[in-house]
């Protein structure tokens, strides 16, 4: 029986898909709408006998069915079929849609008709933005401008499947952006796997990455099926990818390139589905330069790029950050409600954070751990941060207290270093003189006299030296 | 006067964004100047298609779907728009020239059930 006859000997065939909520559409053998159901009718605001005859396509005006291929498609292979894609309705308005295709077969078993459900995913398709962006931002705190971008970059990346490659300074929070983008990924339920090239010896990253077999070489008594087999169908992170050997660079390119490989000793090639996140703190393109990195795998990895800001160029970031974390040491600690003072917050927002993040991160939790009361002082930051940064590494003692006051001292010198001494440049005294320059303009609001004052300097001994330095 | 029609094969397209060929006509009292030109579009693109239209100075597009978006730019750029038409392309040329296609209509000769796209 032809489903034309079915839908006209059967009175109760149309309320049946009436009562479905969903919209429904029943085409012929030659793709024309044969019924529509009332849902659909008030979606796409035709009525059911006006548009009987013609082409379904036209109606439903569907992005997917490119030349009614999808729907020949069904009727050929006689198989259920669906995809999401959209509509535009007669009144001008956009609706993302749940397509489901199913073929129908006159009692004969040859296909009679398509049968269209349409799931309007308007709603969803909203809640899953809000909750994608929530999911995003949830790891990672920031609003500065830089941060943002890294964000609207992160929601692109996490609808892809490409390759990935973080780089920025230690730090900066690689890590969190690469496991936000597989918690925001289609591969977000698969598993998360991180391996640091950089922590093991080659040959034992080899057999850590793509497994070994058993008796592959001297103590395998077990085979190890590798990260790469654990990661299967979810995300392998592989953090410093710019210490990775170059022949194991070779073998991970043949990966990322066929998704298949030989664990060590075996001899049967194993087939992985993994997403590759790679992340270094290193510069691949000189890396590349010097021949310690290969090209290809460099720009196999580098399809989508996310370089990831230093914090000194946060704007506003370092405060949002310090009161974080100094409120989660403190509340740790059982001291709700600590924060920093004002002449603490003026010292850490000038510190220049060569560690960022996670050095701040420090600061804060060696704040309150020091911090006796509920206001963190100068006192109470690392001494450090009061060493210039070359003295850093032969342990010289401490230069320039932090309490010592600029009215105290006059001479220019000490006016840098009242200020943390990491801030002050290591180029020679040139450059510090020149900083010390900018420094007292800045302050003084660009008034040369009150700069000159500032500085000990007579007004015209600013001015050569300005000229000398070709800041005016 | 020249109007603009989004087409598929030899009908009018079903989605505005999604049309990769447009036909603009040039008439002038209800007749037309000459043969229509074709023009094939690199990739699809309302954006694209609304560019076309204002360089082209069409006073008059025929379309299918169309995002209201689009609908009131043109509409802005003072372009008349007659969309949702579902139909042959000769055919709601024919009534645009006599001033007779309306927005939202099915040409009589679509419900054959023949029609090859």
């Amino acid at each position: 029986m032809k489903i034309e006859s079915v839908l006209q000997s059967i009175p109760v065939f149309n309320e049946l898909l009436d009562g479905i909520p969903h919209g429904v559409a029943v085409l012929d053998t030659n793709l024309c709408v044969l019924t529509l159901n009332r849902f659909l009718e008030a979606m796409l605001g035709y009525n059911s006998d006006d548009v009987r005859g013609v082409y379904g396509d036209f109606i439903l005006r569907s992005n997917p069915s490119f030349r009614n291929q999808v729907y020949k498609q069904v009727l050929e292979s006689r198989e259920s079929h669906s995809f999401d894609g959209d509509i535009i309705t007669r009144r001008r308005k956009k609706i993302p849609v749940h397509f489901t295709l199913t073929c129908l077969h006159d009692d004969k078993g040859r296909p009679s008709g398509i049968l269209i459900v349409l799931e309007d995913s308007s709603v969803v398709k909203v809640e899953d933005y809000i909750h994608h962006e929530e999911s995003i931002r949830n790891d990672i705190l920031g609003h500065s401008p830089q941060m943002e971008k890294v964000f609207e970059l992160m929601s692109v990346l996490s609808r892809t499947d490409a390759s990935v490659l973080i780089t920025g300074e230690t730090g900066t929070g690689k890590d969190l952006i690469a496991e936000a983008l597989h918690k925001s990924s289609q591969r977000a339920r698969q598993p998360f796997v991180k391996v640091n090239c950089g922590a093991l010896p080659e040959a034992l990253l080899e057999s850590e990455l793509f497994g070994h077999v058993k008796g592959a070489f001297t103590g395998a008594v077990t085979g190890n099926i590798g990260m790469f087999r654990l990661a299967h169908k979810g995300t392998i992170f592989l953090t410093e990818i710019g210490d990775l050997s170059l022949p194991l660079q070779v073998k991970l390119l043949s990966v990322l390139d066929d998704q298949e490989f030989f664990p060590v000793g075996g001899s049967k090639k194993m087939r992985v589905d993994v997403r590759v996140i790679a992340a270094t703190h290193r510069s691949l393109r000189s890396e590349v330069h010097q021949g310690r990195f290969r090209e290809d795998l460099f720009y196999r990895l580098n399809v989508l790029h996310l370089p990831t800001p230093p914090l000194r160029e946060r704007d506003g970031d370092i405060r949002l950050l310090l009161d974080h974390f100094l409120r989660h040491f403190g509340t740790k600690l059982g001291r709700r409600g600590m924060h920093f003072s004002s002449q603490a917050l003026k010292y850490l927002n000038r510190y220049s954070y060569p560690g960022n993040v996670r050095e701040l991160r420090n600061i804060a939790e060696y704040s309150a751990n020091i911090c006796q009361g509920k206001i963190v002082g100068i006192k109470d930051l690392p001494q450090y941060l009061f060493r210039p940064l070359d003295s850093l590494s032969d342990s010289q003692p401490v230069l320039v207290s932090p309490n010592v006051s600029i009215k105290e001292k006059q001479t220019p010198v000490f006016e840098v270093q009242e200020k943390p001494a990491v801030v002050t440049r290591t180029g020679g005294w040139a450059d510090m003189e020149k900083q010390m320059m900018l420094d007292a303009l800045r302050e003084s609001g660009g008034n040369r006299s009150k700069a000159a004052e500032k500085l000990g300097w007579g007004r015209t001994t600013l001015w050569r030296k300005l000229k000398k330095y070709k800041i005016a | 006067m020249k109007i603009m029609i989004t087409t598929r094969g030899d009908f009018v397209s079903p989605r505005f964004d999604l049309s990769s060929e447009v036909i603009i006509a040039t008439y002038y009292d209800q007749q037309l100047m000459g043969e229509p030109r074709s023009l094939i579009l690199a990739e699809v693109s309302a954006e694209m298609l609304c560019d076309i239209a204002i360089k082209e100075q069409v006073a008059c597009v025929v379309c299918g779907g169309i995002e209201e978006e689009h609908y009131q730019f043109l509409s802005w750029k003072k372009i008349k728009v007659i969309d949702a038409v579902i139909g042959a392309c000769s055919d709601a040329l024919q009534l645009a020239l006599e001033n007779k296609l309306k927005p939202g209509v099915i040409l009589p000769e679509i419900r054959t059930g023949k029609v090859v796209t």
